[in-house]
Formats: C-alpha cells, sequence, structure tokens
C-alpha cells in the first residue's frame, strides 16, 4: 500500500517535474542568452539594421538608437541624459574634441585598431580624436565631401564646379540651405579665400558675412534632413549650399538628376568617429563593435549605409568595397585612379577638414545664421 | 460674506487643478527658465537677463515677430473672408439637416494628423504638381508656390479653415431670423442686411473665429517650416533654431514670453471688443 503510494508519489513527481522542466526551458534559454542592449547617440540610419543587423545577430546585441543632428544637440543629449544612458557615440570630428576636453570619453588602445591601414595619413592622427598627450578617444569610422549639390537637368558639372553659381540667374529662389551653419558659412569662407575656411580673423568673418548676405535673394529655404532631400528630389530646388554626396547619392541611387561636385575653391570634409561614453557599464561591447566598424566588412556597411552614404577609411574596405558593390564604388569615387577619388582631392589639397570656429565663437556663427535667415 | 459652496466648487475644481498643473504651473517655469543661463551645454538654474537682454537686442528676433503677427492676421483676416460666403449658405440657405452634414464634414479634416494634410500640398503645389500642371493647361504658370509665404498661408488656412467656418456658421444660424426678415422687410439689400445686421449680431462669434484662427496660426511651426521653407523664420522656428544652437533653452523662453504676451493681448483686445455693448444714444 505505502509502495503503491510511494511508486504514484514517485511517479507523478517525475510528471511535475518533467512538466515543468518543458514549461520553464524556454524562459531559462531566454535567461542565458538574454539579449544585450547597446544605446547608440549618432546621426540618423547609424543604428539602423542595415548597418548594426550583422553584429546584432553575431553578439545578441540589440542597438537602442538615440538620434540627433547636428553637435550642439549631440552635447546637449549628453549633458541632460543621466550618466550611463549611451554606450557609443557616434560624432563629428570637430565635436570629438569637445567630448574629449569634457572627460566624457574613454580612452582608446589605438593597437587594437589596423592604423596602418588607413587610406589617409591625417586619418592617423585626425585633430580631435587625440588629446595633446597622444592619447587616442575617438575612432575615425567614415568622411564624405561636401561642395555644389546640383540638378543636371539644369546646371552642368563645369557650371558647378565654383561656389559662384549659387548667384546664377537661373537658379533665383532655387538655392537650398541645409539649416546648419557650419557648412554654407565654411564653404562662403572658401569662397572668400580663405585657406582655412574656420580660422578667420575678424575682416575675414565680416567679408563671408556679407558674401552670404548677398545670396539671401537666391534662396529659397532652409530644410532639415527630410526637406534638403525632398526639395531637390522633386525639383524645387535646384542647388544645394552645405551639402555633398551624403545626400545626393541617395537621390542618385533613385534616379533623380542631381549630383555633387567639389567645386575648384575646394571642399569641406565631414569626418564621422566612434567613441564610447565613459560612463558606459558595456564597454567591452562597444569597444568590439569599434572594431567591428574597422573591419573590411563594417567599412563596406558604412560606404553603403542607407541613410545617408560616406567613404571608406582604410584601404582593406575600400578594396572590399570594390568587390562586393563595384557599381557604388565607382559612383562615390572610391576608385584608384578615379580623378574624383576622395582621397586624391585630399592629396590635391583641394579639402579643409570641418571644424568649429577658431576665432570666434560657435555662438557668433550661430547668430549671424539666425540673422542671415531672417534677411 | 459669502459662504463658499462645496457643492460648486466640487464641478469646478478639476478644471481649477487641470489649469493649475498644465498651464499655470508650466508657464511660470517657462517665464522662470527665460533667466536661466547655459553654461557647456548645461542650464544653471539662475535668475540672469542675459537671455532677454540678447534677444531683445536682435533685429532679427523682431523681424521674425512682425512677420509672424502679420502672417497670422493676414491667416485670420483671409480665413474669416473666404469662410464667410460659406458659413452665410449654411446658416439661411440650407435646412437644419444639411447643416448639420455640412458640420460633421467639416470636422472630418481634424481626423487626419495636420502634419500629413500638409505634406499633402507638396503634390499639389510643387511646380510640378497638380495646380501647375492644370494652370499649365491653358498656358500659364508654373508658379513658384512651395517655400514661399502664400505656401505658409496656405498651410496656416489649411489648419484654420475648417474651425473658422463651424464657427462663423452656429453664430450665423444662432442670429434671430426675425431681425433679418425685418431688414428685408424695411428694403435693406442683402449687403446692408449683412453690413447692419448680421455682422453686429454675431459679433462675438465672428471675433471669436478670427482670433481662434489668428493664435493657431501664430503658433503654428509646421506650415511655415515645410510649405514656406523657414523663409523667412516666424517666431515657432526662431525658438527651434536657438535650442538647436547651443540648447538656448532660456533664449527660447524669453521668444515665448513675448508671444504668450502678445496672445494674452490680443485676445484680452478681442474678447473686450466682442463683449463690448454698443454705447446707448
Amino acid at each position: 500500500m505505502s509502495d503503491t503510494k510511494f511508486m504514484q508519489t514517485k511517479r507523478g513527481f517525475l510528471k511535475t517535474g518533467l512538466a515543468s522542466v518543458a514549461l520553464t526551458t524556454p524562459f531559462v534559454n531566454r535567461a542565458w542568452a538574454q539579449t544585450v542592449e547597446l544605446t547608440m547617440l549618432g546621426w540618423y540610419g547609424t543604428a539602423e539594421p542595415d548597418m548594426v543587423g550583422e553584429f546584432e545577430e553575431a553578439n545578441n546585441v540589440k542597438f537602442v538608437p538615440k538620434y540627433y543632428a547636428g553637435g550642439d544637440n549631440m552635447l546637449a543629449a549628453l549633458a541632460q541624459n543621466p550618466p550611463g544612458t549611451f554606450d557609443i557615440i557616434h560624432t563629428d570630428a570637430e565635436y570629438a574634441k569637445l567630448l574629449v576636453a569634457n572627460d566624457l570619453v574613454l580612452e582608446l588602445d589605438p593597437n587594437d585598431y589596423a592604423f596602418d591601414d588607413l587610406l589617409h595619413d591625417d586619418f592617423k592622427s585626425f585633430a580631435g580624436h587625440w588629446d595633446d598627450s597622444g592619447k587616442l578617444y575617438s575612432l575615425i569610422t567614415r568622411f564624405g565631401h561636401l561642395g555644389v549639390s546640383y540638378n543636371k537637368d539644369v546646371l552642368t558639372a563645369e557650371e558647378a564646379a565654383s561656389y559662384e553659381v549659387f548667384w546664377d540667374e537661373r537658379l533665383t529662389g532655387k538655392v537650398g540651405h541645409f539649416d546648419w551653419h557650419l557648412p554654407t558659412l565654411g564653404q562662403m569662407s572658401l569662397l572668400m579665400g580663405n585657406a582655412s575656411p574656420f580660422d578667420i580673423g575678424e575682416d575675414a568673418w565680416k567679408a563671408v558675412q556679407e558674401k552670404t548676405l548677398s545670396l539671401k535673394p537666391q534662396v529659397g529655404g532652409y530644410f532639415d534632413f527630410g526637406g534638403t532631400f525632398a526639395g531637390l528630389k522633386n525639383g524645387e530646388m535646384l542647388a544645394m549650399v552645405g551639402i555633398g554626396d551624403w545626400v545626393t547619392g541617395i537621390l542618385e541611387r533613385d534616379g533623380a538628376p542631381v549630383s555633387s561636385v567639389v567645386p575648384k575653391e575646394g571642399g569641406i570634409q565631414w569626418t564621422e568617429s566612434y567613441s564610447i561614453a565613459k560612463t558606459s557599464e558595456k564597454a567591452d561591447l562597444a569597444l568590439k563593435y569599434l572594431a567591428y566598424t574597422m573591419s573590411p566588412e563594417g567599412q563596406v556597411k558604412t560606404a553603403q549605409m542607407l541613410g545617408y552614404p560616406g567613404h571608406c577609411v582604410t584601404k582593406a574596405g575600400r578594396a572590399l568595397l570594390n568587390e562586393v558593390d563595384a557599381a557604388e564604388a565607382q559612383r562615390s569615387g572610391q576608385v584608384d585612379g578615379d580623378p574624383r577619388d576622395p582621397i586624391t582631392l585630399i592629396n590635391e589639397g583641394r579639402i579643409s577638414y570641418r571644424d568649429i570656429p577658431v576665432q570666434q565663437t560657435l555662438e557668433d556663427w550661430n547668430d549671424f545664421w539666425s540673422e542671415y535667415k531672417n534677411a | 460674506m459669502r459662504r463658499l459652496n462645496l457643492y460648486a466648487l466640487t464641478f469646478r475644481l478639476p478644471i481649477i487643478i487641470w489649469q493649475t498643473l498644465f498651464f499655470i504651473g508650466p508657464l511660470i517655469f517657462v517665464v522662470a527658465m527665460s533667466f536661466f543661463v547655459v553654461r557647456n551645454f548645461q542650464m544653471v538654474e539662475t535668475f540672469e537677463f542675459d537671455s532677454w537682454k540678447r534677444m531683445l537686442s536682435r533685429d532679427f528676433v523682431w523681424d521674425a515677430y512682425v512677420y509672424t503677427v502679420l502672417m497670422a492676421g493676414s491667416a485670420a483676416i483671409l480665413a474669416s473672408l473666404i469662410a464667410f460666403p460659406a458659413a452665410y449658405c449654411l446658416a439661411f440657405q440650407t435646412s437644419a439637416r444639411t447643416r448639420q452634414i455640412a458640420i460633421l464634414l467639416l470636422i472630418i479634416p481634424f481626423f487626419t494628423s495636420y502634419l500629413v494634410r500638409t505634406f499633402s500640398w507638396y503634390t499639389i503645389l510643387a511646380e510640378a504638381g497638380v495646380l501647375n500642371g492644370a494652370v499649365g493647361l491653358v498656358g500659364l504658370g508654373p508658379y513658384t508656390l512651395l517655400n514661399t509665404y502664400v505656401g505658409t498661408l496656405i498651410g496656416y488656412l489649411t489648419l484654420v479653415m475648417p474651425l473658422v467656418l463651424i464657427l462663423q456658421t452656429v453664430t450665423m444660424a444662432n442670429i434671430d431670423d426675425r431681425l433679418i426678415q425685418a431688414a428685408r422687410n424695411l428694403g435693406c439689400s442683402p449687403a446692408r442686411t449683412i453690413w447692419t445686421v448680421i455682422l453686429p449680431a454675431g459679433k462675438t462669434g465672428f471675433v471669436i473665429a478670427a482670433l481662434f484662427a489668428f493664435i493657431l496660426s501664430f503658433g503654428d511651426f509646421v506650415a511655415p517650416f515645410y510649405l514656406g521653407g523657414s523663409n523667412p523664420p516666424t517666431l515657432p522656428i526662431l525658438i527651434i533654431d536657438t535650442t538647436k544652437a547651443g540648447q538656448q533653452w532660456p533664449r527660447a523662453a524669453v521668444v515665448a514670453v513675448i508671444m504668450m504676451v502678445t496672445l494674452f493681448v490680443i485676445a484680452f483686445s478681442a474678447i473686450m471688443y466682442a463683449y463690448r455693448k454698443r454705447a446707448s444714444r
């Protein structure tokens, strides 16, 4: 009797046990393989599946993006969110130096990355990525050039080869601005013959302001991200100041008759990098992602990014791009020997790296930008 | 001394609490914030006049102010004028049933996002759009409508027209019909009837409708940004620009306070005018 009872109990126990294991196994599995979240503060598109999907899958990570437009907003997001909110910071080079100055980012080990493989020597010691004592804080990842963006049905590449084209009477009311002072005023500074467009004295600054104000009658509008794309695509804007292939490249892929050219006065380079927030609790994983972005595969993804295209910074990345997406490599001039090759343009001295104003404050430039918009 | 009426207070309390929490509280905060300063992209709570001095001394702020007032005023006047014939027709020349259906139809635009409605104007107003395509058939155009003040006005009217039309219709539908009949019997022309009977009788409703049109247009960001191309910017765009440029929330708060004071003065004046009785002879 007691045996039977025991046997029943044992059977019941086994049944209950097996059922419990079966029911809880999925949860146990999930607990073991819990996805880690990495929060990235970046420009639009940098944490989308086309960029991070492969890394997410391989490392059981989920990227949580927080997008911004303009370095000021990036610094504000860091200042106004609790420490630990962000793990990876994607930023423009000119603002990376402010991250270092404000002690917001972790020091990186240069030996972890193939600096010898970088396409240009300037990239190896890019201003703002290193501090004065030679410590690395920001890892270069991609770049692009800003020049004259234009509608090919109205202008030829030769006509667009000078910033003076913005004053062409065919473009009256049809010149658009990307609504950010740095690229436009940098281009105006180049037009005024300033070799270092962001490091100009008071007289030169005044001349830049006067020249910019003279463009006002040509201006059709000031646009955000979406408006810039829409304005060029629907033909409402026939030329754009302050942008480049990062906008027209996407529209070209869609078949729009637009293009960008670095004019004879020179172009401005935007340079993006990754840093790791000092307060991140997932720095190891973030470091792994930084290494991935420097791998040939990661570099190809940055060149093909759906949000806006950029150029590879490593030789291996460029080689792989030419292998797997020759069309994009050709379109963007990332081919050795191509006269539009962005590295060639740098070597020819036609490119200035975008910076924050050296002799004026950001506030001065911002104020003038507001004045210009209201002129 | 009047005794506190708890019963009446019970019904009034929710709106008092609501207004205190979500209007007066934030209002006080915005005013206070205009005296803060931003250092290293962080707002520092202090009491300084820096933001006021800076914003009030900038010409572009006053340019934006004048432009915004003119554009919002134009929208209020245009909406009132354009809506009036339709509202008159609905109030006096249709059955009550038709009027109800019309009002329902006028409410339907509010079911969709204003932003979506604004973007739909892109395809209509673009140089290769529907409107220019239509006038092109008779050899006219193309006209540049997007990224102009015309585009901004169209956006404003998209926002306010249904509301103005509803308010005017309800106002006129409530005017005592016998007054209009008396005017006509005494030999008034339709135009004089409108001028001497309908407008004075419905003054409160017409003024309130125009006031709403002004308030909504004055604070609108979408139309001047997407249809006007921020060229030139209005005060709401200036607020956005100011916050984008170095996160200067205190300066944006100054613009917001200027806007609120303006709206308060205009709304107060309009309401005083709307409810002012004619002086007895």
